[in-house]
């Protein structure tokens, strides 16, 4: 399925299986300042193609540990953390898989029940050996399972590696809070796992970096040792440039270097260096305070767009008084959202109302426009 | 151990997590990073960063695996130029590359490789997709090879080979072993020696070829040598593993240098080949490379291609966009791929008259040794027989750096430094 969804027509279908931001006019959007960078980068005679760094562009990954952490974070501060530039979040979730499978011999994971459907591809490619789920969505509440989920990391063995995704989870939307947050914490300390965070919407979520990154900086700030794999795909809109970032942090700085000489044997067995192109495109507008301006603006917009289709798909329904409630649709945050509806429904509004979504009742929202809302809403209306 | 570390380590996070109070601070700190050991350190970059420090005025940096212009600097070529500019003003979109690449990108790669009128393309019998550069690619096929080979999951590489061919197989699962290749007496193929070895490779296992311009020797075998290599392979049934960084940049023409590969496909042997356009095209960092495999059917094309995408995936997902798509403009449009080939070929012949260049000098400086390797050997780099004290005073006297095993990298010679090297050369070995 996740094929068919390339393009988008009016009087055919209506295509929320996306995997894109769309724009208004349900387009793929290139950031005017990415365009804006690139003709910088292109005509300045003194770039070429050079090989980077085996980590990677450091102006690259400096910036995007600082954008994560925040600047004024007591790990970077200190000297604990760095970053390695990667090959989008994907690499970042491989490289740190990686490390943590080959140097640190872990081999059992948890993921989210559900989560994106790569993450146990990739730990398992990396060589663990032990799978296992935490619950997390309950589907008869719509909302985050606390209960389930701390149940679960409790009896998780010493130094299982637990992914946490830093906001906006993927496929659900649905997010902790931060009172949730620091109770998901205590059980991390208290039975020593080893905390592996997925950011890749930072800013793309609510439009505010800071907020994006809360609990991330909230792990920090607490003194944790983790790892967080970011991706500058949505937020940049930088999806083919394959530009990402493994952020590491620890407790002491004499591990740095030793960390630093395994992760380049790491990557240069499997790709030797990361693509210089995207890697410049983020150092450039990271780095520079009016491009970086421009960029904050442009994240603000495209989340702003996601929460107004929210907002108005769940106005509509409840104005169309649709059985059940969709206090979700506003609660959930990102790109994705997790409808609530079952697989009869979604097959039903896909065969009468042309519209794709998963059948897990996922939809990504940037598939909803101004012109196409009222049309879904009374679609899932009569369906339901 | 872990126990000991965090007790051991439980001081200084008190010093750290105060704030929490105590129950926070008990077990974390250096815990986690105790067992993970300095790693080796990359010899290579090591000579580049000893060359930075060098404040002689006369100072030759030969460790550098990259091309240089005759003035030592980097070169972007000016079909890579042309084709940026007109993709600039394509405003092309950034959605997410097909997990192979895109096919056009695919296609034009392994008829680049195999010869316009190739069977194996017309006939869908290559299952090809966009790699992470020549190492991503090598990646890929080490561990499709490691997952589905039906033989002896043994490489077997020439002696010696790349430094980073061993890394990348042994992480993917395979094991690694060596068959005789270079002659340190001769400073050239050690033909009997490769061939005695080969024909006692167990059968089914996989052996690793240099398409063209070996690295580090430079040495590669003759095209009669390559048929007989060819027989022996196809006798012992061996598979055929192709690493081919340097189409085009070795002897200045694409298909001569592609001789070995398109030989053994058109003997009918079934192979695995890799290629890099980061010599070829200076895309060095826009990490632009091919993986394909070569099969007898479409339907395996076609099978093999989807367990390939399902390996690519939770590695990286999909591939970077901008240096293959550089690619691509080139190869598609007849006087781009024109313009290309004339600025790969200026690169080659660069190195070939430098190669010239140097060999006559060290005769002029009456040298008595046989330095015909140095015009004998092809590609980036070239093995001059120093020995690795040799190679030490050639750093420590004259300020020319180079790897330890005597390889310089022809791309670090110029017109302007040729004398010197010559020079100094033959200083440290009359």
């Amino acid at each position: 399925i996740m094929k068919l969804f390339i393009y988008f027509s009016t009087n055919a279908s209506l295509i929320l299986t996306a995997l894109a931001y769309r724009t208004d006019e349900g387009k793929p959007w290139v950031l005017p300042v990415v365009r804006k960078t690139e003709k910088q980068l292109a005509d300045d005679e003194a770039l070429n193609h050079e090989y980077l760094p085996v980590l990677g562009l450091q102006a690259c990954s400096s910036a995007a540990t600082r954008m994560l952490l925040g600047a004024e974070s007591r790990a970077l501060l200190e000297g604990l953390a760095f970053g390695v530039q990667t090959l989008s979040g994907t690499g970042a979730l491989r490289v740190g898989a990686e490390f943590l499978h080959r140097q640190l011999k872990y081999t059992t994971f948890y993921y989210s029940s559900p989560t994106w459907e790569n993450h146990h591809l990739v730990f398992t490619n990396a060589g663990f050996a032990e799978p296992r789920q935490y619950r997390y969505w309950n589907s008869e509440t719509r909302s985050l399972d606390l209960d389930g989920f701390l149940e679960d990391l409790r009896a998780a063995p010493k130094d299982s590696v637990i992914i946490l995704h830093a906001c906006a989870h993927n496929p659900t939307g649905c997010d902790p809070t931060s009172e949730q947050w620091t109770q998901i914490a205590d059980v991390i300390e208290e039975k020593q796992l080893f905390p592996f965070f997925d950011s890749a919407y930072q800013g793309f979520a609510s439009g505010d970096l800071e907020k994006d990154a809360w609990a991330v900086r909230y792990f920090a700030d607490r003194g944790f040792e983790f790892v967080c794999a970011q991706s500058f795909a949505k937020n940049f809109g930088l999806y083919n440039e394959r530009v990402g970032n493994l952020t590491v942090v620890v407790n002491n700085a004499v591990h740095l270097q030793p960390m630093k000489s395994q992760l380049t044997l790491i990557v240069r067995g499997m790709y030797s260096n990361p693509p210089n192109h995207g890697g410049r495109i983020v150092a450039t507008v990271l780095n520079n305070p009016q491009l970086f301006e421009e960029w904050k603006e442009s994240v603000r917009t495209m989340a702003k767009r996601i929460l107004d289709m929210r907002k108005g798909l769940k106005e509509r329904l409840e104005k169309l008084g649709t059985p059940g409630t969709w206090d979700h649709i506003v609660t959930q945050i990102g790109m994705f959202s997790y409808t609530g509806l079952s697989p009869q429904q979604v097959k039903h509004l896909t065969e009468k109302y042309h519209i794709y979504l998963l059948k897990s009742g996922r939809i990504n929202m940037c598939g909803l426009t101004t012109k196409n809302i009222d049309y879904v809403a009374k679609a899932i209306h009569e369906t339901v | 151990m872990a126990t000991s570390s965090r007790i051991a380590s439980v001081s200084t996070s008190l010093l750290k997590n105060n704030q929490y109070g105590i129950s926070s601070v008990v077990g974390r700190a250096s815990s986690w990073w105790s067992h993970v050991e300095m790693g080796p350190p990359d010899a290579i970059l090591g000579v580049t960063e000893a060359y930075k420090r060098d404040t002689n005025p006369k100072k030759i940096n030969l460790g550098v695996g990259a091309y240089r212009d005759d003035n030592g600097k980097p070169y972007v070529l000016p079909s890579v130029l042309k084709a940026e500019e007109r993709l600039s003003a394509k405003k092309l979109d950034k959605e997410y590359a097909p997990i192979a690449g895109s096919a056009e990108f695919c296609n034009l790669s392994i008829n680049l490789a195999l010869g316009e009128d190739n069977e194996q393309s017309k006939n869908g019998l290559n299952a090809t997709l966009q790699g992470i550069s020549g190492t991503g690619s090598l990646r890929i096929g080490a561990a499709f090879l490691a997952k589905f080979f039906p033989g002896n999951k043994e490489v077997y590489l020439p002696t010696p080979s790349w430094g980073n061919h061993t890394p990348i197989f042994k992480h993917s699962g395979l094991n690694v072993q060596q068959y005789r290749y270079y002659d340190p007496k001769t400073c050239g193929f050690d033909f009997q020696g490769a061939l005695q070895d080969i024909a006692k490779i167990p059968e089914k296992s996989i052996i690793l070829f240099h398409a063209c311009a070996h690295n580090p020797t430079g040495v590669d075998p003759k095209p009669e040598q390559w048929a007989e290599i060819s027989k022996v392979v196809q006798q012992k049934k061996l598979f055929p593993f192709f690493d081919m960084a340097y189409q085009g940049f070795a002897s200045g023409d694409v298909a001569r240098d592609a001789f070995a590969v398109r030989h053994f496909v058109k003997n009918g042997h079934e192979i695995v080949l890799t290629q890099s356009y980061a010599k070829n095209m200076g895309l060095y960092g826009e990490r632009a490379g091919a993986f394909s495999l070569i099969t007898s059917s479409k339907e395996a094309a076609q099978t093999t291609l989807s367990q390939l995408k399902i390996i690519v995936r939770p590695m990286y997902s999909n591939p970077p966009i901008h240096g293959a798509r550089i690619v691509t403009e080139i190869l598609s449009d007849p006087s781009l791929k024109s313009q290309w080939l004339q600025d790969v070929k200026g690169m080659a012949d660069r190195i070939i008259s430098v190669r010239t260049q140097l060999r006559d000098n060290l005769k002029k400086e009456g040298s008595q040794r046989d330095w015909s390797h140095i015009t004998d050997q092809i590609g980036m780099f070239c093995f001059t027989g120093m020995n690795q004290q040799q190679a030490e005073r050639l750093t420590k006297d004259f300020s020319v750096y180079l790897t330890k095993d005597g390889r310089i990298s022809m791309a670090g010679v110029t017109s302007k430094n040729v004398d010197y090297l010559a020079h100094a050369i033959h200083e440290i070995t009359k």
